[in-house]
Formats: structure tokens, sequence, C-alpha cells
């Protein structure tokens, strides 16, 4: 009976991609990708950082143009050369930096583009129908908000609603879960349990294995531009298997247990420490801590609470109000951010495009962002280019950038490599403070893991570190204590040898336990 | 009392006849910023609109000038949009060479086509009846034909801009162009199609600048007006209205200037002349926080 019904699935595919080829310039994409999605189930596209997930799905919604290979949708041939075709077709993508108007409400996002809109909008019509579409869905929205008053949450359920507004059949997630909250991340599985229900069929493009275990029926996993394997998700026994063919070789997935080599003394004092947000709130409420050579502090809590503010005031992004803070005995505060890269603090950013790299200039000169003046680099003014090319190519080496020319701009690699290069130049300054901000957020098993080791081996040369991630369990991996931070306070403090999840998550809900 | 009145009367007719080209030059602006193109060749557009307006009026009447001024706006924003969208050059760099072309080009015109011709300029256009209120009709209802339109314009054109599809897809075209992409708007042709529109305005602009102000066209008498469209267009907060009052602002001043200039002040009028200069700066300075701009403005659209 079972094998019945896999095969009635198996005879009428929603979407058949086959040989599909993608080049830019030199660099082979894609190569020849064979991809088959049935209609009505959740088809994970499982693969490491520059595999070619995103790629493959930007051909499909007609982002490019070209390509080479054919696709048939519902059995027939299509050739997808723009995003209306795809449209029209029924294929809708959520992508994953949102296709929103900020300044604009959410029914005019909607609507935005739709080919039988009238010459004057009936935007209250309009907001009709996405009102009780939004209800069927139980995705309840405000039409008349504006986007940017919404939250990351919010605005991927707009994404995934203008995509069903528009009759999306088959709807593709390109990593929603990488910008969400966990919270946030249960109410989304919900959602893509629903649209299966209605009989849509989803691609859910991921790296986060377990997320694929729980909700998708099939995967097909992507390595370097071609597929490694298609298989049932009831056929794989555990994420390792998944792991081993996204990486293509046995990766352990638990770090090992770090081994402690602290120092007796305080390497960074941070005391009574308080800033102000940007509307001009107390954020930060005299924090108080201290790091001492060798270990890795973890901050966790919700986003929000502060976090981002304190780092920035440790980094020189902001004037805080008051308090001390002390690196090697050296007083910091306020000062910019040059003397404090001169005085040893590196830092990894929570937004690498914005605050890690320059995405316009090259790999070679964003290695050297933070030492462009240091003589290896410049003498008398000027750059000297064979030093820098080498250092450039001694860490691409060394932290495994995969690139095609030192000369390429930084935004052209792919999210796992620029946070690599980002790693690469402030690990190599051997800072005597690292602040890492989600340094793996949106990296695959392999990249973060590789990072994460990377900063283990700072540790071990006695760097003082600063650790804040999402994820609960990535902080508790890598931390050797723990502060949890709710409202711009700790709530209290706990230590690698005895973690209480129960209690952390009582902190980070509010609860104060000494 | 009646002195007052006439004081007054003056006053808005100077501020109205200032204020048209402005308008209407920053009507067509408001689109094209919205659309994501800093068109800054407007200055270089409207010069050769006033000259091309006294040939077409010096040859065929002041019809065939507006009409030639139209489509030397027309033609000098298909080279603007060729440039900057095609070839997805700075338009900044590309809209200044056009005003130093423009500038040429129409000192070139005058020399070769309007030395020894009469031009004429708009008529007037009383409106029947409503012209002859007391007080209000002449000071409202009469004017040139192109007065009326421009002012009718604006609110036309705000309702286009905030309530029509056409004008939801190019305010999204100029704040998140891959946004467009993605629902399948072609942004470029939303982009061109609003330029080469801002020209024609501009054209017009022009024309009321040689045959509306003056019947007649003196090299250089543009002087800065399509620059203070810009700034109109931004001091507007990029909408219709906002630049209608922006633009009579502007021309309260340079009216308030005249005012000065027959008093006492007089004197000064190097300083005087300034005016309306230094009003755009402060005005510009102080509003520069409250603002529609668009996040895309003057960066050109790359599909991958």
């Amino acid at each position: 009976m079972q094998q019945e019904t896999e095969q009635t699935k198996a005879a009428r595919p929603a979407l058949q991609m086959k040989g599909i080829t993608k080049r830019f310039g030199s660099f082979t994409a894609l190569n020849q990708v064979d991809l088959s999605v049935n209609t009505g189930e959740v088809h994970a596209l499982l693969g490491e950082n520059g595999a070619g997930k995103s790629t493959l799905m930007n051909c499909l919604f007609g982002m490019y143009g070209q390509y080479d290979g054919e696709i048939y949708w519902q059995g027939e041939p299509v050739r997808i050369t723009d995003s209306q075709t795809a449209i029209r077709k029924g294929i809708g993508m959520v992508h994953q930096h949102f296709m929103l108007i900020p300044v604009m409400t959410v029914i005019e996002n909607v609507v935005l583009g739709m080919t039988d809109n009238h010459w004057v909008l009936d935007l209250k019509a309009a907001a009709r129908r996405f009102t009780e579409l939004s209800q069927t869905y139980h995705l309840a929205l405000d039409p008349w908000a504006k986007v940017e008053q919404l939250s990351v949450g919010q605005q991927q359920r707009l994404e995934i609603l203008k995509s069903l507004y528009r009759h999306a059949r088959l709807l593709i997630l390109d990593e929603p879960t990488a910008v969400l909250t966990p919270e946030e991340v249960d109410g989304l599985f919900e959602i893509i349990d629903r649209l299966k229900a209605e009989g849509h069929t989803v691609i859910f493009i991921s790296h986060k294995l377990n997320e694929v275990m729980k909700i998708c029926d099939r995967c097909t996993i992507l390595r370097n531009g071609s597929v490694a394997a298609t298989l049932s998700i009831s056929q794989v026994r555990n994420r390792e298997t998944l792991a081993r063919l996204m990486v293509g070789n046995e990766t352990d997935l638990d770090l090992h247990e770090t081994d402690c080599h602290l120092g007796s003394q305080a390497l960074l004092e941070v005391k009574q420490l308080s800033c102000r947000g940007d509307y001009g709130q107390l954020i930060c409420k005299q924090l108080s801590f201290a790091i001492r050579p060798g270990e890795i502090l973890g901050i966790c809590g919700v986003d929000g609470n502060g976090q981002r503010e304190l780092v920035e005031c440790l980094t020189g992004l902001r004037q805080a109000e008051s308090g001390q803070y002390l690196l090697g005995g050296r007083e910091l505060l306020n000062c910019d951010a040059r003397q404090l890269l001169k005085s040893g603090v590196s830092h990894i950013p929570e937004d690498r495009l914005k605050y890690g790299l320059a995405p316009g200039m090259s790999l070679e000169e964003n290695l050297i962002l933070a030492d462009y003046k240091r003589s290896d680099f410049a003498r008398h003014g000027w750059l000297r280019s064979g030093r820098i090319r080498r250092q450039a190519m001694a860490l691409c080496q060394r932290f495994g950038v995969r690139f095609s020319s030192l000369k390429q701009p930084a935004a052209e690699l792919s999210g796992g490599n620029q946070q690599k290069l980002v790693a690469a130049r402030e690990l190599d300054r051997q800072p005597r403070l690292l602040i890492a901000v989600h340094p793996s957020r949106g990296l695959d098993v392999g990249a973060a893991r590789f990072v994460q080791n990377a900063i283990l081996s700072m540790k071990r040369k006695g760097t003082a570190i600063l650790y804040i991630a999402g994820e609960l369990d990535e902080v508790m991996e890598m931390s050797d204590r723990i502060l949890v931070m709710y409202e711009g306070q700790f709530m209290g403090q706990q230590a690698r040898a005895n973690y209480d999840r129960t209690q952390i998550g009582l902190m980070m809900a509010g609860t104060p336990i000494s | 009392m009646e002195g007052i009145l006439n004081t007054l009367t003056n006053f808005i007719s100077a501020d109205v006849r200032t204020a048209v080209p402005l308008l209407l030059c920053a009507l067509g602006l408001v689109f094209s910023e919205r659309a994501g193109i800093v068109n800054i060749a407007a200055e270089g557009l409207m010069l050769i609109a006033a000259v091309s307006a006294a040939i077409g009026s010096a040859y065929f009447g002041p019809w065939g000038g507006a009409l030639l001024a139209a489509i030397s706006g027309l033609a000098g924003a298909l080279i603007f949009t060729f440039f900057t969208i095609t070839l997805r050059a700075n338009q900044i760099v590309v809209g200044t060479a056009f005003n130093i072309f423009a500038a040429g080009l129409s000192v070139t015109l005058n020399r070769r086509f309007l030395a020894d011709v009469t031009v004429t300029g708009y008529p007037l256009r009383a409106i029947p009846g409503l012209s002859q209120l007391p007080f209000v009709g002449d000071l409202f209802f009469n004017w040139q034909l192109l007065v009326y339109l421009t002012f009718l314009g604006v609110p036309l054109l705000q309702f286009v801009l905030y309530r029509s599809n056409l004008g939801l897809k190019i305010r999204a075209s100029g704040e998140q162009p891959r946004a467009c992409d993605s629902v399948g708007i072609k942004v470029n042709r939303v982009r061109t199609g609003v330029v080469l529109f801002s020209g024609i305005l501009a054209g017009l602009a022009g024309s009321y600048v040689s045959l509306g102000q003056a019947s007649t066209f003196i090299e250089g008498m543009v002087a800065g007006k399509g620059f203070m469209a810009l700034a109109v267009c931004v001091f507007g907060n990029y909408t219709p209205v906002g630049a209608m009052g922006a633009a009579l602002l502007f021309g309260a001043a340079d009216a308030l200037k005249y005012r000065l200039l027959t008093t006492e002040l007089g004197s000064y009028y190097q300083f005087l002349n300034m005016l309306p200069y230094l009003i755009t700066i402060i005005s510009l300075m102080l509003l520069s926080h409250r603002s529609n701009k668009p996040a895309a403005s003057g960066k050109p659209y790359i599909k991958e």
C-alpha cells in the first residue's frame, strides 16, 4: 500500500528540472543538476553554502533570464526567463532577503506588480481578499500596516501570503528559518504543514539538518553545484547520513570538550556599563562582567535585549553613558574603533555585509581592512600589493575560502565564504579580545564548524572571547560560562560544568537566578 | 486700502509667475526621483526648451513653440536615459555634461535662428465669467493656458502617484528595484518612461521661461531654475502637492526680492538677488530629516 502511494506520487511530479547548468563568467555554479519535486510534498534542497541551492531556485524563478537545461512544469516544458512567467505558472518564491518595500503598506506590497490590477487601484477590495486569504491560512496580518513596522517573522508571512495571493501552487522558501527566533520557526513549520494540507508543494532550502528531518518528505542534496543524492527522509536513519552527503566526508556534529587553559587574572573587565539605544532609552543597565585569558564567555538572550548595543559599546560603534571598559588594565571606554583595533580587540560582527566587509571591494582589500596601515602592507602611504596578495592567498587557503580570483568583490562570495573571510581577517590579527556575534549564522554545518574551531584555537592561544549567538545550543557548546541577558541586565550566570537548560530558559524569560 | 490690495495682487501674480516653471519642472522630477532617477539634466533641458520654444514661436506661433519645447525636452531626456539607464552611467556626471552641452547649444541656436525675428509670447486666457470676479478674478483666472494646466496637474499627478497602479510601480522602482523585478516589473522600462515624461514637463517649463515670463529668449535666462526645481522637488518631500507649496514659497521669495529692490534696500541688490537661493539652501537644511527620499535614488538597476 505504502509502495503504491509512493509510486502514484512519483508518477505526477509538479516540477522537473533536467540538466540545469548555470555559469557566471568562468565559474560554473550549477552543473547538470536534475531536480524532481512531487505535487503536495515538502522537498528539501540541502547543501553547504555556495553549493548552488539559491542559484538553482533563482533559475526556476526567472531571476537570471538565462540558463542551460530544461524545466517541466506540470509535465509541460517551460522556459522561464523572467519572474513574471514563473508567477503566472503558479510558482512563488520567498527570498532569503525579503523582496518587500519597507516604506509601503502590507497591501501595497501584495498588489505590487500584479498584472490584473486596474489602472486606479482598489486597495480596499484587495485588502478584503487578502484578509480572507490570511484567515484561511491562519496568518493574521494587518493589510494597512507599514512593512517596516512588522517583525521579521511577520514579513516572512507577508511574503508567503504575497505568493498565495498570486495563486502560487509551488512555494520556494529560501533558508526561511535563518532569520527567525525559535518560536517563529515553530510557527513557520505549522504554516508549512497547513500549506501541504491545502495541496501546495513546497521547496524548502536549508542547511539545518534537524529542520529538514522534521518537516520534509524528500530531499535533494547539492554539493559543489551538482546533485549528490535525492532521497526520502523516511529512508534516512540519522542526520549524520545527510551531513556526510552534504560535505562529502564524515563530520562529527558535537564539538570536542574544550580543554581549559584559563588564566587566573581577568583580561577584560567591564564595570557598570550603561548605554542608550537608538531611541534614547536606557538599554544596557550597569552591566558588569570579566573574562579571563583563554575563556569563552557566552551571552544569550532573546534578540533585542541589549546584546547588540553592548557589543557596539565594546567595539567603538556606540557611546557608553557611564562605566569602565578595561582590557589588560587599560581604560578603553568610548575609544574609537581604530584605537580599539590597536589595543587588540577583534570583532566578528552580526551583519557581515554591513559591518564586516566592504562588499564592493576585492578579497585582498577586505583582508587588510583593519590593518592597512601596518608596515607589512603599506609604506609611506603606498600599498604593497605583493605582500597584500601573498597575505590574502595565505589566509584564503588557511580558512578554506572558495573564490575564483583574489580581485573579485567580496559581494560575489556566498554567505559562508564571506563569513570565513571576516573570520580570517579578525583571527589572523592575534587579538587579545575577540567579540564574536552570531559567527555561524547562515553557515552550513561544515563552515560553521570551521569557524567555531578557529575560535577555539584562539581560546587555546589565550584570547579572551565574548561569544554571542542566537541558538542556545551553540552558545552552550562553545562557552565556558554563560550570562543570560534580559532587558539590558544580566539575569544570572551558569558555568559549563553545571548547565541547566531549564534555568537558562527561565532567565531568558526574565526570571533572575543567582 | 486700495494701495495694500494692489501691492498684494502684484505680489501674488509675481509669485505665481515665478513659481510656474519651477513647479512644472518639479512635477516631472518628482516622478523621476520616485522611480530612482535623479534627473540633474533638468537645467539643460529647460534651457534648450526655452530657446526651442522661442524659435518655434517665431516661425509657427506660440503653439509651435510649446510643441517644439516639449519635443526638445523629450529628445534631451531620451539622451539622458540612454546614458544613465541603458549604459548605466553615473546620473550626476551625465546630467552635468548635458547641462554644459545645453548651455553651448542654446547660444548657438539663439544666434542662428533668433537674430532678427519676433517672438510671440503665450497669450493670456481669461476664463469667461470667473475672471470678472472682483479682485480674485484677475488674480486667479487671467493667465496663460499653461498656468492653469500646471496647477490642475498637481492634484491629478498626486492621485496618479498614490492611487494608481502605475504610481505604485513607480514608487516601488525607486525604493527596491530588485523586489520589483521579483514580482515581474520591468524596472528599467518604468524608469525610462518616467524620465521621458519628466523631459516633456521640463520642456514645457522651459517654454514658460521664454514665452510666459517674457516674450523673448535671452542667453542664460534659465539661470538655475532647473536646479531650483530639483530643490523644490526635495523640499516638497517628493510629492506633487508638496512641490506646489515649495514652488510658491520660492516664488514668494523672488517676488519679495523685487518688492525690496524698490525700497531703500535696493542698493544692496546683489544680496537681494541671493534671497531665493538662500531660502532654498536654508529650507533644505531645515527639512533634510523628514523625507520620502527613495532608497534606490540615483542607483542604476542591474539585473543579475
